[in-house]
């Protein structure tokens, strides 16, 4: 109805791993990974960072070997 | 042959002399199945995230693999023998990382960071005298200045 109320957060965010010189996702560089997981440790949707769906399926892999491999939690306990 | 980026932890309580025999048995292994390590990296006794069998840190190492997949099964099950190691993981990768990894990269930026703290205070370049703030005669400071 009125034009004037614009919900937060409308403009198109690019995806942080596609531009040129866009980071390497590797399951051993836990500082990269360490952005894309919430403070619980879970990790953050797609909606919330905006990565293509391509590079959200690589973080989640990766994000997943790092786990295994005890280089970051699974779960955050407070 | 196909490359291969294996990755192992073991446990604590044995030394870092020890990891490196055990990757000189990993290689001994390799070579004998046809296979050769074209890159170790040992990262140290880092903290786990969680316990692993009972460990709370473990000496991580990283190993580039360029052989069969034969030689890569039998180091594994010489692996899974083995009691030191409490964690691996190979994986199969189109290319090897040249330079060092991340976690190379980090160790020895720490380690450079902390020497550089203890021999940072001597080195003063200039020998002046430290100034102490004193009162300007010649002219009234900004703040009187209407």
């Amino acid at each position: 109805m009125s034009q004037g109320r614009r919900p937060f957060g409308r403009r198109k965010k690019s995806c942080p791993f596609s531009g040129p010189n866009a980071p390497v996702i590797d399951y051993k560089d836990t500082r990269l990974l360490q952005r894309y997981v919430s403070e619980r440790g879970k990790i953050v949707p797609r909606r919330i960072t905006a990565v293509s769906s391509k590079k959200q399926r690589e973080l989640a892999r990766a994000i997943k070997r790092s786990r295994f491999l005890s280089l970051m939690p699974y779960t955050v306990d407070q | 042959m196909a490359l291969y980026e294996h990755v192992f932890i073991a446990r604590q309580d044995i030394s870092s002399q020890q990891v490196e025999g055990l990757i000189d048995m990993m290689q001994a292994v390799l070579e004998e199945n046809g296979g050769k390590i074209t890159k170790i990296e040992y990262w140290g006794l880092k903290s786990l995230a969680y316990r692993v069998k009972k460990n709370r840190k473990g000496h991580y190492s990283l190993l580039n693999i360029d052989a069969s997949h034969a030689a890569v099964a039998e180091l594994e099950r010489r692996i899974s023998l083995n009691d030191d190691i409490i964690r691996s993981m190979t994986l199969r990768v189109d290319a090897h990382e040249a330079d060092d990894s991340v976690q190379m990269r980090n160790k020895n930026r720490d380690e450079r960071r902390g020497s550089r703290r203890e021999d940072g205070g001597d080195r003063r370049r200039d020998d002046r005298p430290p100034r102490e703030e004193r009162p300007r005669e010649d002219k009234p400071s900004e703040g009187e200045a209407s």
